[in-house]
């Protein structure tokens, strides 16, 4: 299950692509390179430059700068049409003149498969993503979630080396989108197809993807495992955009060995930091104890399988997220002790974070 | 209403309802617009109706009776089949060229860049704003006869031994009749592309497609209910044409429209010229209604 992590040649690398609409730079140096059957997923705000790196790898952008190769070879000179590539869109893009086996068919056509075969494999197709008994449905006729079924196994029908998802969860609601993702992980999964999805939604990103690329303003913020972007933020950045983080202003007391002090919150500190420093810790990660920094509860807010509760103390704002497992929860305007692990917070020097108070 | 009453049996409730009243009120507000239709449409129609079973003689003039004198001589004489058979010819052939050369034209245009397909955009549909006689007296200056000037300089650079026929032909007809017409034909196949979705197009692209399988399979096939409809609107257009067959046409060509014409206002027979118009009219209705349910059926699907 994990072939992500063989070490082997990889499949699509992306190296130094650039992409400048005019004046404006939408893609800055983007490199990566994918595995044989890894799932990528290029996560960012709106309008850093997610769709557009996608459509340079597949050809309907041409890069300003930097080379795609597939499989080792330069993909530049390749025209879309000739690069073997699967993409379901954002707006599914389905032919509405043809019913869903048309349209799963219509890849297959173009690769002169038989009829027979055709049949076959369209069937097959449609099977696997759940719609068998809908082949002679129109896509207008269709929900959104058909319809996007019928974008997937299009797509994935031809058998492409790479799949590409332009957000292609983004337009269903919050309950078929969970469904959708499982599904989608289980038949990426079992077919092993290498695929790269788009989203803005972190969620989807950390849950289905064996690797995240954090994007920003057109430059990659941080490459690696779910876990690792989200417990190892390499930037203030890629903290605040996967999930809440809460910073706390803390100091560097004594010397040898120094310890890292934020209010009554102490641990022994790393060595080579001085001064003030801020420190990150996720809400999941601080619970209420005899010992720590002291805060107070300003307001609990019940979401069912969990609590949320809003503090404050001397060094900052604190949200604190605590599972609901019945035990009883402190009350609003309740005084509090906040305490976390070292291991569990990051810490950043105050002088990348200028204008921070003490 | 008491709070005794509202205890009792909901069946009572009803009673109370002021819905009759309110739902008079969109009867009321189309009012204006029927009577309207009724003044303008409905009564001239019926009177063009009943007019085509009256009577009519050379010094009697019109005789308000009910026979079907006019009907059975628009029946039987061929010379009535040969007017209503060119009118069906000149619609459909003028249909066809303009569907032909109109679509391939609006994709043309829709695929230009920003100010060029303003300018040509301009250019296809500024005719529209000059009148249908100013266009086809244009024609008729540029091929009528030998004094023509198109046909002089052809004459003069001898490349025609004679003058090119085209007043009085159904060739200078059917092209006079593309070229007031092919605005439509463009305007109607043009908002069909507006509505096509790139996406479509690159998602065609990327499942290994060339351009013209995209154009033949894709987007076709997408378009066709917009070159259906234009071909209603100019079928319909050209078959009632009026101006352009008489211009060109004159009285040595006649079509259904020039036909009637010349009943009412030449031979003063307005009972013959009103049933020639009923037919062309019922003709019309006929076909148009009929082709628009077939192109809805056939591209359910696109239209939805
Ligand atoms: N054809 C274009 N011409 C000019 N600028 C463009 C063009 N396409 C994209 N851009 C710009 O490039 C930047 C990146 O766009 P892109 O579509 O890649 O964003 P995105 O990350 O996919 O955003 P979203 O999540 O909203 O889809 C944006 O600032 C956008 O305005
Ligand atoms: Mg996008």
């Amino acid at each position: 299950m994990t072939t992500n992590l063989r070490p082997s040649a990889p499949l699509l690398e992306l190296e130094h692509v650039a992409k400048a609409f005019g004046s404006h730079v939408a893609v800055e140096d983007f490199t990566l390179a994918v595995a044989p059957g890894e799932f990528v997923s290029f996560l960012g705000p709106s309008g850093c430059g997610k769709t557009t790196t996608l459509q340079m790898i597949a050809g309907f952008l041409s890069p300003s700068r930097g080379t795609i190769r597939l499989q080792g070879r330069d993909l530049t000179q390749v025209h879309p049409s000739k690069r073997g590539l699967g993409i379901v869109f954002q707006s599914y893009a389905l032919f509405p003149h043809m019913t869903a086996a048309e349209n799963v068919a219509f890849g297959l056509e173009m690769q002169r498969v038989g009829k027979a075969e055709r049949t076959e494999r369209v069937r097959a197709a449609l099977a696997m993503v759940g719609l068998a008994g809908y082949e002679d449905r129109h896509p207008r006729r269709m929900s959104g979630g058909q319809q996007q079924r019928v974008a997937l196994a299009r797509a994935l029908v031809i058998r492409p080396s790479v799949l590409l998802l332009d957000e292609p969860l983004s337009n269903l609601d919050a309950k078929l989108r969970e469904e959708m993702q499982i599904e989608l992980r289980q038949i990426q999964r079992d077919l092993g197809t290498t695929t790269i999805l788009v989203t803005h939604d972190q969620t989807e990103a950390l849950s289905l993807s064996n690797r995240v690329v954090v994007m920003s303003k057109g430059r990659i913020e941080q490459i690696g495992t779910p876990q690792d972007t989200y417990e190892r933020p390499a930037s203030a950045f890629v903290a605040r955009f996967l999930g809440k983080t809460n910073d706390f202003s803390a100091r560097i007391e004594g010397a040898a060995p120094a310890r890292i002090v934020a209010g009554g919150w102490s641990a022994p500190a790393p060595a080579g930091l001085r001064g003030p420093v801020t420190i990150s810790v996720r809400p999941e990660r601080i619970s209420f104890s005899e010992s720590g920094l002291p805060a107070r509860v300003a307001a609990r807010i019940f979401q069912g399988n969990h609590w949320l509760f809003q503090c404050e103390t001397e060094c900052g704002p604190a949200i604190v997220v605590r599972p609901n497992d019945g035990l009883a929860q402190p009350g609003e305007g309740e005084a509090v002790r906040l305490a976390w692990r070292e291991e569990d917070m990051s810490i950043r020097d105050m002088s990348l974070r200028a204008g921070a108070a003490a | 209403m008491s709070a005794a009453a509202a205890t009792t049996l909901p069946a009572a409730a009803p009673a109370t309802v002021p819905e009759p009243r309110a739902s008079r009120a969109p009867l009321w507000l189309v009012l204006p617009a029927l009577m309207l239709f009724t003044g303008i449409v409905l009564v001239p129609l019926t009177m063009t109706v009943l007019l085509s079973f009256h009577d009519w003689g050379q010094y009697k003039g019109i005789e308000p009776v009910l026979i079907l004198k006019n009907w059975h001589e628009i029946a039987t004489d061929p010379y009535y089949a040969e007017m209503f058979g060119r009118t069906l010819r000149i619609a459909l052939i003028t249909t066809l060229l303009t569907a032909l050369l109109g679509a391939p034209e609006a994709y043309i245009l829709n695929r230009m860049s920003g100010r060029w397909r303003g300018i040509f955009l301009l250019l296809i549909l500024g005719p529209l704003l000059i009148s249908v006689v100013a266009r086809t007296l244009g024609w008729a200056l540029l091929f009528g006869g030998s004094n023509g000037l198109a046909n002089k300089l052809l004459l003069s650079l001898g490349l025609i031994a004679s003058p090119l026929p085209f007043l009085f032909t159904e060739t200078g007809v059917v092209i006079a009749l593309v070229h007031v017409m092919m605005p439509f034909m463009v305007l109607s196949v043009w908002a069909a592309l507006q509505r096509l979705d790139s996406q479509v197009e690159h998602a065609a692209m990327s499942l290994g497609a060339g351009p013209l399988t995209i154009l033949r399979r894709i987007v076709l096939p997408q378009v066709m209910p917009g070159v259906l409809s234009g071909a209603i609107i100019v079928f319909s257009l050209s078959a009632s044409a009026f101006a352009t067959p008489a211009i060109i046409g004159g009285r040595r060509l006649k079509v259904a429209a020039t036909l009637a014409y010349d009943e009412f206002l030449n031979t003063l027979n307005w009972p013959l010229g009103a049933a020639v118009a009923v037919l062309l009219l019922a003709g019309l209705v006929l076909i148009v209604v009929g082709a628009n349910a077939l192109v809805e059926r056939r591209y359910a699907e696109v239209f939805r």
